[in-house]
């Protein structure tokens, strides 16, 4: 495992983030807490959202008053397989204790084809708007969100676009009609093939990244200081 | 019979007068609906914004966004990570440079690389320059939309030459695509420092101070700000608010200062905070920040043409980036390289991170997620002005409808990476 880059978290609190891991492994024995490249991770089930993240935010050893950001992950075709397809991932930020923290989800896609998950809006309002986004994005269902409407797609639009499954070109394309005098949809129809290029050759020449720090370690030295 | 019809008319009159009157009655009590945008000069691009009115006060704003969508996330999974860096540039299209700088941050850290200090101290150059452009804009076109018209035309001349050393850097003026994952791309051009150094000087000590004697004191701009869009500090951290919208509130946060990254460590600057958490302290804020980020500028060109001059820009590890020209002209070992870094580009390891900065607009984040090939498996932006948006509607709250205006100048929003 690469280690953090001294340009990078070099004046982070870890005694702090090691004593909220303690702290977090604690309160959820269940959960999945780890630290990785000085980045705080903690996997519960979706049903333990919103008990996870109040506990988080009014515990006075965490404190973590702030939902930075709320996104969806689709897995789908992902080497190695994940739990499950999708995940919800929050970031959560303590201007207290100034450190962050992780909070991430597996959920599978349910018959209908979309994935559900308790909303937070409770918790930390700002996370509407968030949900909205990975709801139009993903197609993961925030139950409780009262306002769970597609946020940046187009109005009527169908599908959810950044799964793995939707094409990068899309299904349908817009033009103006000038019969109808208005803005209408068609199939897209690309006058190229969308070339997918694919450099990976067999050559593994770009895979040994794990010694990069290795190597990058003649800029330590004092005369790059 | 004639006298039948006669009562029968009278009565049908006298029953739609009265479903008339209820009918206002009711009316009076609904909310007038006012839609704003998408194609209005003060909603910074393309905003749609459905007001709802009771007379000429705002009782709920409805943002309606991405009318500029354009599927930035969907097209950096299929491009490998050099390819992804100018759709950053396109992101928040006033701070072009920062966002890049976040994309490579994000990179790095998976890498596991380090950055050569050169390399270190031109990004923060060029992001403190950024910053400069950025609040340029915002003091121009906020002033503008209240009706001061004199500062835009002030702050968008200096803008102007924050432009010109994009160019001298990078080729181009605004989509710099300068930053790379592990440096830059080339090192800064003879002479270009003296410039910045000779245009940095004379903003910190005539230009910025011309822009605040036009506004800090005005009558105007002061009925127009004070008070308007006030924000606790409870508010900003339930709603994510970040930057300066933060700040303003009386909160000293600075990603700069409290998470630093590169060499903002070694650096000495001040974090302005405000007192009352309106649209004036905000400006006061980001017109600090400028002063500070024209100490810092100072700070760096003096290590840059000092103890920095000559050292190296980028990694010289060639797995990720490139070797020079020359060289590759020679070796056979650095044309491989060359190739495979433009064609196949560089694996970054399997993992995740979240790297935020402090964007001009406030902490700009990329979460990465890599599943160890040459592209990222997903990579989320997290815009500053995303979660400002989101408080527009309890902000509105209670204020005239000129006052929107204001309140969407004062959170500095940009379109392009809200949209994304």
């Amino acid at each position: 495992m690469t280690t953090a880059t001294p340009h990078l978290d070099a004046h982070l609190d870890v005694a702090g983030l090691e004593a909220l891991r303690g702290v977090v492994a604690k309160a959820f024995p269940k959960a999945q807490v780890a630290v990785v490249l000085r980045e705080l991770t903690v996997v519960v089930e979706a049903g333990q959202i919103p008990e996870v993240l109040g506990f988080l935010r009014d515990s006075e050893a965490c404190k973590m008053t702030m939902l930075m950001d709320l996104c969806g992950v689709d897995y789908l075709g992902h080497v190695p397989a994940q739990p499950a397809r999708f995940a919800v991932v929050y970031h959560l930020l303590s201007l207290e204790k100034n450190v962050r923290v992780r909070v991430k989800c597996f959920v599978a896609e349910g018959q209908d084809g979309l994935a559900t998950v308790p909303s937070v809006v409770g918790i930390y309002p700002s996370a509407a708007w968030y949900e909205r986004e990975a709801y139009d994005m993903f197609g993961i269902v925030f139950v409780g969100n009262p306002d769970l409407r597609r946020i940046l797609t187009d109005y009527d639009f169908v599908g959810f676009p950044l799964r793995k499954d939707f094409p990068l070109e899309g299904h349908v394309e817009v033009y103006y009609d000038a019969k109808q005098k208005r803005v209408a949809y068609k199939p897209v129809d690309l006058p190229q093939e969308f070339r997918h290029f694919d450099g990976v050759s067999g050559w593994r020449g770009m895979t040994g990244n794990a010694k990069l720090a290795e190597e990058d370690a003649v800029f330590a030295r004092e005369e790059f200081k | 019979m004639a006298r039948t019809v006669t009562m029968e008319v009278a009565e049908g009159i006298a029953k739609a007068g009265e479903a008339l009157q209820q009918a206002q009655e009711q009316g009076d009590k609904l909310p007038f609906t006012l839609n704003f945008g998408p194609q209005h000069p003060s909603a910074h691009g393309v905003l749609r914004l459905v007001l709802e009115m009771d007379g000429e006060v705002v009782t709920k704003a409805d943002p309606h966004i991405g009318l500029l969508h354009r599927g930035t996330e969907k097209l950096i999974e299929n491009k490998t990570y050099i390819q992804a860096l100018p759709y950053f540039d396109r992101l928040d299209y006033v701070s072009m440079m920062c966002q890049e700088h976040v994309w490579c941050l994000a990179a790095e850290k998976l890498l596991g690389v380090n950055v050569p200090l050169r390399a270190q101290y031109i990004r923060v150059l060029f992001s403190e320059v950024t910053r400069i452009a950025n609040h340029l804009l915002w003091i121009g076109c906020h002033a503008l939309d209240v009706g001061a018209m004199a500062v835009f035309l002030y702050a968008f001349k200096e803008r102007e030459y924050t432009f010109d050393f994009y160019e001298e850097v990078s080729g181009a003026r605004m989509h710099a695509n300068y930053f790379r994952p592990g440096g830059v791309n080339r090192d800064v051009p003879e002479g270009l420092l003296a410039k910045i150094r000779k245009w940095n000087d004379n903003f910190g000590d005539n230009v910025l101070p011309m822009l605040e004697g036009l506004l800090d004191d005005n009558r105007i701009w002061k009925q127009r700000t004070v008070g308007i869009g006030v924000v606790t500090p409870e508010e900003a951290q339930a709603w994510g608010f970040s930057g300066a919208m933060l700040r303003g509130s009386g909160i000293a946060w600075d990603l700069r200062k409290s998470q630093p990254y590169e060499c903002y460590a070694d650096l000495e600057f001040e974090v302005p905070v405000g007192k009352n958490g309106d649209s004036y302290d905000r400006y006061l804020c980001r017109m600090e920040e400028m002063r500070q980020s024209v100490g810092l500028i100072r700070q760096c060109l003096q290590k840059l043409e000092g103890e920095l001059r000559g050292a190296p820009c980028k990694v010289q590890n060639f797995k990720i980036s490139p070797p020079k020209r020359g060289e590759m002209k020679d070796s056979m070992e650095a044309l491989i390289h060359h190739f495979k870094y433009f064609t196949e580009g560089f694996h970054v390891p399997a993992g995740e991170c979240y790297v935020a900065i402090e964007a001009p607009k406030g902490e700009m984040g990329v979460y990465l997620v890599s599943e160890g090939g040459p592209k990222p498996w997903r990579a989320k932006i997290r815009a500053p002005g995303y979660a400002h948006l989101q408080g527009l509607d309890f902000m509105a709250k209670g204020h005239l409808l000129a006052d929107v205006t204001t309140l969407i100048g004062t959170q500095d929003i940009v379109f392009g990476e809200i949209d994304r």
